[in-house]
């Protein structure tokens, strides 16, 4: 019996989408292979998404060809492309939280068509897990699981639709280094049985240890079209994806460290879901010093962050210059010299339907010249606002716009602006530099930086390990709401702070 | 007094708000929140007050009140499902609409006497002592009615596929929409379904629990009740009818004070005076308002709450997708 | 069915126009009338004559148009009320409730009567009463404002039941303690409570005999001035607005939440209860039953159209109070309340504009 290669599993040649005032894809060609891992790099905002949602029937391109095993397709909705055997994994989960794994799974399909027997479809769901090795309780209910467990339900959730072309938005963004290693083993196995991946990724260890080919996007055009990984240097593909050579030179200064500002004494708080997240949990950080908080997003960091702003009552005590702030309002936080960068830009750091200049003076409206007994002074804050917006680079066609129509940089150099002018004792910066392109983050960085220098002490959450290691002078690993350990920054090791952050105690601490 | 008649009366009064409420658990189970109840309510009770008296068949006008409820409400859907108005603002002009086209269509409906829905006894069930009376005799059909719907409009949420899609549909929208689950579909029908079942309560009320047209006074602030209703049953049908009937029955039991010369061996203040009787039609409302209060603790202090994508109109490509 | 042309809906990146959300305003109106037209020509009245009558009994003459101009003063501070509270997102409903408790409130310095209205210079009689009428309305904004602040209760509902609580609170006094001989309202209250009205002035000016606008209007106006400046230029109106815009931003910037929304609740409640207070001293002149053709509920289709503006809310008033003159007297009773519904839902359906550019675009160009 002769075989002919089986065809491509998808083609898309010359693709371009379109958005108000944005071309989002620019004529994009990607062809993947039957069995391989293919990935596809880019900066945020460079269209990866947008042409994996149009392979997945969210959009519509305004032209070029897609084929899928050789056919022509034309998807109108979803439905049309997991019908082909397409099913993508999000980068935010697109699960609902009060729902059971197995209720999440038969989301959407025509079978059982109306009466729900669950207890039936539970024991189909781990037939399917035992095969593919993704272990998850079905009868859970999403917001009882952590992060790489919903993440297991996703790809659950494409495999139970028969789907033999895996699209993997950023999946190991949100994911512990030893996490990440069993996602690949995960991704290998589905291969060797016969499935194609197209895996969206910006981290070039990841790409080599788990890609065959790879296309990169920047701006929307591909820079790359299905070169082999193998070979393919760290310079080179960064130049792919930025187009420009990328000199990492953000240096932070040895400077030693004074006195204590934040004095974080066995601090124990609840989340949101009414369940433990920080544990007896101590902590210290000196002026011109950076703290960094290592851990897998969800072990704890919003909570730190909330209780020592004031935004969350807690056990223990919070110490900020020998003053207890725990258990008050943000605005005592405040009042000692807290700044805060918060995780949740859009949602907490900033009024979306306000101005430039009103989302600058958050802070400091009622302090003079801004602020009179009873009123503000609006030609003071404008110019104050357009003080900041020159001195820190925002790009912004003036300081009327509202803050919902800027980029993720801008806003966050709004926002970090904002706080700097507070002339903080404390800053929490949690997740600075999340989301934005290189050049935003690296003068993120640098403004963290400046700030250590003026000797403001600074605790920053991230889960960017490298970016904890350039700007860190200690970094402590949290788990489970625990410090599992608080390491020198010039002398850790990644592969130990791995281990931390999965539960390992450190020995000697 | 008399304790079956209350109990009785308030599961009349109770299908009203049982009707309404489910309606607005439906809506709101979708994302959709439409404070218009009272407005399809009463454009309900003309709707089917008119029928009836034009077709001399309270059937006919039951369903005229419901596809007048439904209809109406698709107004609400268009302007905050596509053009994504506010929902509480176009939910309160849909109250000024639906009342405003009650009053203009049902000029001269008052003191007509059309007929109603029958009133039956269920047999074998209304011999049963004490529950016989009070459950299953002299009751309009549609109480019947009530009572098998209740337990079916919960077992069609909780444990249906529709009723899976509309739980998802009002918690995370963007889930449901990457599964190929119509967003605004499954929106657009769950308004009208709440519209038809406003309607419907408005229908009860004028074919059935108190027969006739009496302009607004006619729902007299029912809708609002019902929709308040709905927090105090935490978003769940069986709560609701639940509540509706509590609600009836103590109603009935304040409207009863009243009776009596005596109660509980002096002078009634209330049967001395009948001015006094205002304070116990505010009872209704004030009965409302600690029941939203007892309802919104109880939430806050079990974590439970509303759909979390209620009142949020959904834009494809915004809110993490 | 092949249709060259397609209409599609593009999201705005840039800022509106200034002008276009008045555009809109009008253009909603105008819509809706027309509406209203054709429904009214359905049920068989004639649009044109009624149009023609509704201008000539609501601006047709200077005695009708001060007509006009009393029913748009309760309007002028109930539609602030509702601007003040929406700005932060409270859904205050309960104006109507508000207004009636501020009417109740501002009675009793007569009724009971507070002072010697004898000896009492007319000033301080009027003053007392706008300060009770406004505790009143405060009150009556206070409880929803708490029970939101304290236990997360909806306010849209409490606010509701609580304009019935206050209908039938009203009712009682007026039924019992001090009915008129019987009447469902209280005596007519003495001159020196009533504010001053421009027909007092008809001996001096003869132009101003029967003309009934009273001083309350000017109460209107200043309100809309002070709200404005609470709004635009004070500590408290930054803060109202960035509560209103994410109250999330707002914890983190350190405000006070709880306390400012008890305080919105209670500035929304007094300025509807300071309307209560110049409807019975400016108009009715006793408290009774029925003072208020819905100003309370009307009043949040003023706040809305004029897109919570406070001088917009002055001239949206002047046409709504002309809708009630001139309600008055159209039949059928409930068309008035029509168009007000269908105002309101043109107006909400017009913001879709001020989002999105609509576009009328040839099929062949999108192939």
């Amino acid at each position: 019996m002769t075989s002919s290669p089986p065809p491509n599993a998808v083609e898309m040649k010359d693709i371009v989408i379109r958005f108000p005032g944005v071309l989002a894809n620019d004529h994009v060609n990607l062809t993947l292979k039957h069995g391989e891992i293919h990935a596809l790099l880019g900066e945020n905002g460079a269209g990866k998404s947008t042409l994996m949602n149009a392979l997945a029937g969210l959009y519509k391109p305004v032209s070029g060809v897609m084929k899928v095993h050789g056919e022509e397709v034309n998807f109108s909705s979803p439905k049309d492309a997991i019908a082909k055997g397409i099913g993508m994994v999000h980068q935010h989960f697109m699960l609902v939280p009060t729902q059971t794994v197995t209720e999440n799974i038969l989301l959407g399909l025509d079978e059982p068509k109306f009466f729900m027997d669950l207890a039936k479809y539970d024991q189909k769901i781990r037939d399917l897990q035992d095969q593919f090795g993704l272990r998850v309780d079905p009868t859970a209910l999403i917001w009882q699981l952590s992060v790489g467990e919903q993440q297991r339900v996703e790809i659950l959730k494409t495999l139970y639709r028969g789907a033999d072309i895996l699209i993997m938005d950023e999946p190991t963004a949100v994911l512990a280094p030893q996490e990440i290693d069993e996602l690949m083993n995960t991704m290998r196995s589905m291969t060797e049985q016969g499935k194609s991946i197209i895996f969206i990724s910006h981290k070039l260890n990841e790409v080599t240890a788990v890609a065959d080919r790879l296309t990169v996007l920047r701006k929307g055009v591909a820079t790359a079209e299905g070169i082999d990984v193998e070979g393919l240097t760290g310079e080179k593909l960064a130049e792919l994806m930025v187009g420009r050579k990328v000199i990492f030179s953000v240096e932070k200064k040895a400077q030693e460290p004074g006195a204590v500002v934040l004095d974080v004494r066995e601090v124990s708080a609840e989340n949101n879901k009414g369940v433990r997240a920080l544990n007896k949990l101590s902590l210290d950080v000196r002026e011109g010093e950076i703290l960094g908080i290592a851990g897998v997003a969800g072990n704890g960091q919003s909570e730190l962050a909330e209780v020592i702003t004031g935004m969350r009552g807690c056990e223990g005590s919070i110490l900020i210059n020998g003053e207890d702030v725990s258990n008050q309002e943000p605005s005592a936080a405040i009042a000692r010299g807290v700044a805060h960068v918060p995780e949740d830009r859009t949602g907490v750091g900033s009024a979306p339907n306000m101005t430039i200049t009103e989302n600058t003076i958050m802070k400091n409206y009622r302090e003079k010249p801004i602020g009179n007994k009873w009123s503000i002074n609006f030609t003071e804050a404008r110019s104050h606002a357009r003080g900041l917006k020159d001195a820190y680079d925002i790009l912004a066609p003036n300081v009327r716009t509202m803050a919902r129509k800027l980029s993720g940089g801008n806003l966050q150099k709004v926002i970090l602006a904002r706080e700097i002018t507070t002339n903080p004792k404390l800053m929490v910066a949690m997740q600075p530099t999340r989301g934005l392109d290189v050049g935003a983050i690296e003068s993120i960085q640098r403004l963290l930086l400046a700030q250590r220098e003026e000797g403001t002490a600074i605790l920053l959450i991230s889960e960017e390990l490298d970016e904890l290691l350039t700007l860190s002078d200690r970094i402590a690993v949290l788990h489970e709401g625990e410090v599992m350990g608080i390491l020198d920054a010039e002398n850790a090791e990644v592969k130990e702070i791995g281990l931390m952050m999965t539960g390992m105690k450190r020995s000697d601490s | 007094m008399n304790i079956e008649i209350i109990l009785h009366a308030g599961l009349a009064t109770g299908t009203i708000l049982l009707f309404a409420a489910i309606g607005e658990i439906f809506a709101e189970r979708s994302g959709i929140l439409n404070l218009g109840v009272e407005g399809m309510m009463l454009l309900g009770a003309m709707a089917g007050f008119s029928t009836s008296l034009a077709t001399g068949n309270a059937w006919v006008g039951l369903i005229v009140a419901m596809l007048a409820g439904g209809i109406l409400s698709l107004a609400h859907g268009l302007v905050t499902i596509h053009f994504q108005a506010d929902q509480v603002v176009s939910g309160l002009s849909l109250t000024f609409l639906g009342t405003g086209l009650a009053l203009v269509l049902g000029e001269g409906l008052t003191g007509q006497h059309p007929p109603t829905i029958p009133i039956v006894d269920i047999p074998l069930l209304s011999q049963i002592p004490f529950l016989g009376p009070v459950l299953f005799s002299e009751h309009s059909l549609l109480v019947y009615v009530g009572y098998i719907f209740a337990p079916m409009a919960a077992y069609y949420v909780y444990k249906t596929r529709p009723g899976m899609h509309l739980r998802a549909v009002g918690e995370k929208p963007s889930a449901a929409d990457t599964l190929g689950i119509s967003v605004y579909g499954v929106r657009y029908f769950y308004t009208f379904v709440g519209g038809m079942l406003a309607g419907l309560a408005g229908a009860t009320i004028s074919l059935s629990v108190s027969p006739g047209w009496y302009s607004t006074q006619t729902t007299s602030g029912q809708g609002w009740i019902a929709v308040g209703l709905v927090i105090f049953a935490q978003w769940n049908p069986i709560r609701a009818a639940f509540g509706g009937y509590l609600f009836g029955m103590l109603r009935r039991f304040i409207l009863d004070l009243q009776g009596p010369a005596l109660l509980f061996g002096f002078a009634n203040p209330l049967y001395v005076n009948s001015n006094y009787g205002f304070f116990l039609q505010m009872m209704p409302f004030v009965l409302t308002i600690i029941a939203l209060v007892w309802g919104s603790r109880a939430a806050t202090k079990k974590r439970l709450g509303a759909p979390a994508a209620l009142g949020v109109p959904y834009i494809r490509g915004e809110r993490g997708l | 069915m092949n249709l060259p042309y397609t209409v599609i809906f593009e999201k705005r990146t840039a800022d509106y126009p200034k002008w276009l959300p008045a555009v809109t305003s009008l253009f909603s109106v105008i819509v809706a009338f027309i509406i209203s037209g054709i429904v009214l020509k359905i049920i068989g009245g004639d649009p044109l004559r009624v149009l023609k009558f509704f201008f000539t009994a609501t601006f047709g003459s200077w005695a009708v148009f001060s007509d006009t101009m009393v029913k748009a003063t309760p309007l002028i501070m109930v539609g602030l009320a509702c601007a003040v509270a929406f700005k932060m997102k409270l859904w205050n409903i309960g104006a109507e409730g508000q207004f009636y408790m501020g009417a109740f409130f501002s009675s009793l310095v007569v009724l009971v009567p507070m002072v010697n209205l004898e000896t009492t210079p007319k000033f301080i009689v009027i003053a007392l009463m706008m300060i009770m009428g406004m505790i009143g309305g405060a009150i009556w904004g206070f409880i929803p404002g708490y029970l939101k602040a304290k236990y997360q209760v909806n306010e849209i509902i409490i606010t509701l039941m609580l304009n019935y609580i206050a209908l039938y609170w009203n009712n009682f006094w007026i039924f019992d303690k001090w009915s008129d001989a019987g009447f469902q309202m209280t005596p007519q209250f003495e001159k020196i409570a009533w504010l001053p009205r421009l027909s007092d002035l008809a001996k001096e000016y003869k132009a101003f005999s029967g003309i009934t606008l009273h001083l309350g209007v000017v109460f209107g106006i200043i309100a809309a001035i002070i709200i404005w400046w609470i709004l635009e230029r004070s500590h408290w109106g930054y803060e109202i607005k960035l509560i209103g815009d994410n109250p999330q931003a707002a914890r983190y910037a350190g405000l006070n939440i709880t306390k400012n929304l008890i305080l919105v609740m209670m500035l929304s409640g007094a300025l509807a209860g300071l309307a209560g207070m110049s409807e019975i001293s400016g108009v009715v002149h006793r408290l009774q039953e029925k003072i208020s053709p819905g100003y309370g509920f009307t009043g949040i289709i003023v706040a809305w159209l004029a897109k919570l503006n406070p001088f917009a809310v002055i001239i949206v008033s002047i046409l709504f109070g002309a809708l009630i003159v001139a309600g008055r007297e159209i039949q059928p009773s409930g068309l008035s309340n029509l168009l007000q519904g269908i105002i309101l839902f043109m107006v909400i359906s017009s913001d879709v504009l001020l989002r999105y550019k609509i576009r009328l675009v040839r099929l062949e160009q999108e192939a």
